[in-house]
C-alpha cells in the first residue's frame, strides 16, 4: 500500500520518580564534583515524559503500527508501573549498583520494551526536564 | 544538510472500521474509535524538507511556497472534513494517522520543488504521532 515508506508510530507516556546520581567507584568528594546537587544523599525527583516509538509493516487489516489497546497496558506494566512514584535507585532492581541517568534509565526501558510482540520499539526518549531529553535506539 | 520544518493544523473527523471484519471483531480491535458517528482531532501536521541553502537566497526552500502547497494538497483536502468519506487518497484504507502520514507523504513528495522533502509527521494528539519517511531498501509500510 505504501511501499518503500517507512512508518513509526509514537506515544508519549509520563511517570514521577526520585533518583540520586551516585557512583560507588568514586569518592564522595568526587561524586560531589562530578553530580553536584544530583548527588544529595536523599536523592530528588522529576516529572519523566517518555516517548517510545514502535516501527514496522502497517497491519492492511488495522491501519496500524501496532494498537494502543496492546501498547499502552503493555508499557502501563513493563514500565510505568516499575518507575511511576518510586525511588529509582532503591526500588528498580536494573539500578542497584548502576547509576540512574537518564541515559542509563533510556537504555533500561528500551530493553523492557523490546519483548513487545506486535511491533518493533524502535526508540526511547525520555525528557527529564522540558530542558533535557535523551534517546536510546539501541 | 539542513532540515526545514513547517507546521500546520487541520481539524477532522473519522472512525475506525473495517467492513471485512464483523461488527463484533471491529468493536475488540478498534474500542471506541469504532463508533459509527465518528469523533474528531485537532491534526498537526509537521512538514520536514531537507537540502542545502540556496547560495543567492540563504534559504532551503521557499517557505511561502511551501506554506502554499501544505494549503492546497492538505488544508484544502482534509480541514473540516470526515477523512473516511470525503479524502479519496484515504479511501477503503483505515484514516489512522499512520495511514494519514503516509497518504501526505504521497501527495507531497513529487510536488517539493527545492530540495527533498524528509519527513512527514502527524500528531493525533500531542501524546500521539507517527512518522513517515523514505525508509531504506526492504522497509515497507
Amino acid at each position: 500500500m505504501s511501499r518503500g515508506l517507512k512508518i513509526s508510530l509514537t506515544r508519549r507516556y509520563r511517570f514521577a520518580a526520585s533518583h540520586r546520581l551516585h557512583s560507588p567507584r568514586l569518592s564522595e568528594q568526587e561524586n560531589w564534583r562530578l553530580y553536584g546537587k544530583c548527588s544529595n544523599p536523599r536523592g530528588h525527583g522529576h516529572n519523566y515524559v517518555l516517548e517510545v516509538t514502535v516501527g514496522g509493516p502497517v497491519d492492511p487489516e488495522t491501519g496500524m503500527v501496532a494498537n494502543l489497546a496492546e501498547l499502552d497496558p503493555f508499557v502501563e506494566r513493563e514500565v510505568i508501573e516499575a518507575f511511576d512514584q518510586r525511588n529509582i535507585n532503591e526500588e528498580v532492581p536494573a539500578f542497584e549498583k548502576c547509576v540512574p541517568t537518564t541515559e542509563n534509565v533510556c537504555r533500561e526501558i528500551y530493553r523492557r520494551l523490546q519483548s513487545f510482540p506486535a511491533a518493533r520499539v524502535e526508540r526511547v526518549r525520555i525528557a527529564e526536564t522540558s530542558n533535557n531529553s535523551f534517546e536510546y535506539s539501541g | 544538510m539542513i532540515r526545514v520544518t513547517r507546521k500546520v493544523e487541520f481539524s477532522a473527523a473519522h472512525f475506525y472500521h473495517n467492513p471485512n471484519l464483523s461488527a463484533e471483531e471491529n468493536r475488540r480491535i478498534f474500542g471506541k474509535c469504532n463508533n459509527p458517528h465518528g469523533h474528531g482531532h485537532n491534526y498537526v501536521l509537521e512538514v520536514t524538507v531537507a537540502g542545502e541553502p540556496d547560495p543567492t537566497t540563504g534559504m532551503v526552500l521557499d517557505l511561502t511556497e511551501l506554506k502554499a502547497l501544505l494549503q492546497r494538497e492538505v488544508s484544502d483536502r482534509m480541514d473540516h472534513r470526515h477523512l473516511n468519506y470525503e479524502v479519496p487518497e484515504l479511501s477503503g484504507q483505515i484514516p489512522t494517522c499512520e495511514n494519514i502520514a503516509a497518504a501526505i507523504w504521497k501527495l507531497l513528495e513529487p510536488k517539493i520543488a527545492r530540495g527533498k522533502l524528509d519527513r512527514v509527521r502527524v500528531y493525533e494528539s500531542p501524546d500521539l504521532f507517527a512518522d513517515c519517511t523514505a525508509g531504506s531498501n526492504g522497509d515497507r509500510a
